[in-house]
């Protein structure tokens, strides 16, 4: 369901931290209905650009304009309430609340949590339903993953930004994480999404961008990044 | 067995002091990590509030139970205003500091409030009245239970109680749990961080005004340093029950309540304060986090 309408767009983005600049400039652009991700090395800058649109961080240079607005200096509540919605890396789950609870959390920019949408995530992550009453420190690390990203489209979010979902998980639930986020993106949701896992990304992805020491080297369609010879030496670990 | 029974009842009631001013500490230091030295200064400044809106509004008229409520609301608005002031003026241009200097600055707002309660009350003991409540005491065999007492006991128990289901059970305390869990992930779940430290001040500074009010009903004697005495057995009571934690502040401060007055009344008044610095050694000892405090695992 992509269509031309440009949802998130990054202009000369600089970004840095006490001096030293982490982010040297970047642009990119996010569709309505994309899944788009950016791949990177450790230290390349992926997360640095995430907390910076959803404001954790503030820009020294550039513009980010989303759904029409300019939230290059909006405060990270205030941007939740536009429509984004950043599921931080290492999953930063409220531990000694309950499941429950931290979905509740999700939606605390809307009015009332609808049952429909707690409803839809328990549909399409049963674990969280099985473990509603349960304090989310207790859950394992999937389980902990599939309950950030529950919380984090609790808000009914048209942006969903995940910051390394697969990370430390077993291949299988990586897999259900993944079939997860396919679900979320079909029902609507556009998606950035941050991830070491190269291979997996581009499979699910609609289009990406390769984040070097700050920079943007490489973007393509998820197809032509998968193809291209330089990409699979770097990333997919293939040799030619 | 009547001596015990009647420690029992003026442990709490003083416990139920030292836990509401408790609450305040406790739940500064969950939220934002920072020692609220101020806070037993606010508790004083409550104590003269409340003293100078009972004599220049009512004099020596009896005191109606409308006015008392009146009284305390009065003095919970203005305290509650002064806890915002504090965190806007102390703390808040030192969120990202350096801990140490907002320990510094914390100390400096309490010299301030306590030197301007000086300068506003003048360095001499103040008088509360005595007639504030009726001076009825009851007599069940031999253990005496006043009227003030009474007071103090069920309307401490209430506001704890409402506290605690206000922090588990709505959808603000659940945020202002979430806030001190981490307070980036709070963030980006749209929750305004600066609205729950001011929410967390205005709470925290009432529930200390109604201390320091009931300070003054029940020990009577006002001096503008007397914060720091309440102030320092109402932290250690939040120490002992686990700093960060509402349930171990309350649960500290009448802990700490009864400890002082089995001590009172069974060793010598004079032995209490002693008495509670190697009840705190111990439990620190034993229990470094405290009673209900979490220990906390360093992320590596």
């Amino acid at each position: 369901m992509v269509n031309n309408e440009v949802l998130l767009s990054i202009k000369d983005l600089e970004v840095g931290y006490g001096g030293i600049a982490a982010i040297k400039g970047i642009s990119l652009k996010v569709l309505k209905g994309e899944i788009v991700t950016i791949l990177g090395a450790n230290g390349a800058g992926k997360t640095t650009t995430l907390q910076t649109i959803s404001g954790l961080l503030k820009s020294s240079a550039g513009t980010i304009i989303f759904d029409k607005n300019d939230i290059t200096k909006c405060e990270a509540h205030d941007i939740v309430s536009l429509g984004m919605s950043h599921s931080p890396e290492g999953r930063r789950v409220f531990g000694t609340l309950s499941v429950e609870e931290n979905l509740m959390m999700g939606a605390y920019t809307l009015k009332n949590h609808d049952k429909e949408t707690l409803e839809w995530i328990y549909d399409i992550l049963p674990r969280l339903k099985e473990r509603e009453k349960q304090i989310a420190g207790t859950l394992s690390g999937g389980e902990q993953q599939m309950l950030a990203i529950g919380r984090a489209i609790m808000s009914k979010p048209k942006l969903l930004i995940l910051d390394e979902p697969s990370l430390g998980l077993a291949p299988i639930l990586i897999k259900a994480i993944f079939k997860a986020i396919k679900e979320i993106s079909l029902s609507g949701v556009t998606v950035l999404l941050v991830e070491q896992n190269a291979k997996a990304a581009l499979k699910l992805a609609d289009r990406a961008y390769v984040l070097e020491v700050g920079k943007i080297t490489h973007e393509g369609t998820a197809e032509e990044l998968l193809n291209s010879t330089t990409i699979q030496e770097a990333y997919l670990g293939k040799k030619h | 067995m009547e001596t015990f029974i009647q420690q029992l009842i003026n442990g709490l009631t003083v416990g139920s002091l030292y836990a509401l001013v408790a609450l305040g500490y406790t739940m500064v230091y969950g939220v934002m990590k920072l020692i609220n030295f101020a806070h037993g200064d606010l508790v004083a400044f409550s104590a003269y509030v409340g003293l100078t809106i009972f004599t220049q509004f009512y004099g020596s008229n009896a005191l109606t139970l409308v006015n008392i409520v009146i009284v305390f609301s009065l003095t919970s608005i203005v305290v509650a205003f002064m806890g915002v002031l504090l965190e806007r003026l102390a703390y808040r241009p030192l969120r990202t500091a350096p801990r140490l200097s907002a320990v510094v600055s914390a100390l400096g707002a309490s010299l301030v409030i306590q030197n301007g309660i000086m300068l506003i009350w003048g360095p001499n003991m103040e008088i509360f009245p005595s007639d504030i409540f009726p001076s009825t005491t009851w007599n069940f065999g031999g253990v005496l239970i006043s009227y003030t007492q009474f007071v103090i006991l069920a309307l401490s128990a209430f506001l704890m109680v409402s506290l605690y289901l206000f922090i588990n059970k709505t959808k603000i305390g659940t945020a202002i749990r979430a806030t001190a869990i981490d307070q980036d992930a709070a963030k980006l779940m749209g929750i305004n961080v600066n609205r729950i430290v001011m929410i967390i001040f205005i709470v925290g500074s009432m529930l200390g005004a109604i201390g320091g009010l009931f300070i003054g009903v029940y020990y009577r004697g006002l001096t503008f340093d007397m914060g720091w005495m309440y102030g320092l057995n109402a932290f250690i009571a939040a120490i002992i029950g686990g700093i960060g934690s509402i349930p171990g502040a309350m649960l500290g401060g009448l802990l700490l309540g009864l400890f002082n007055a089995m001590i009172s009344g069974y060793i010598s008044t004079e032995w209490a304060e002693t008495f509670t610095f190697i009840l705190l050694i111990i439990i620190l000892i034993v229990r470094p986090a405290g009673l209900l405090g979490h220990n906390v695992a360093e992320k590596v």
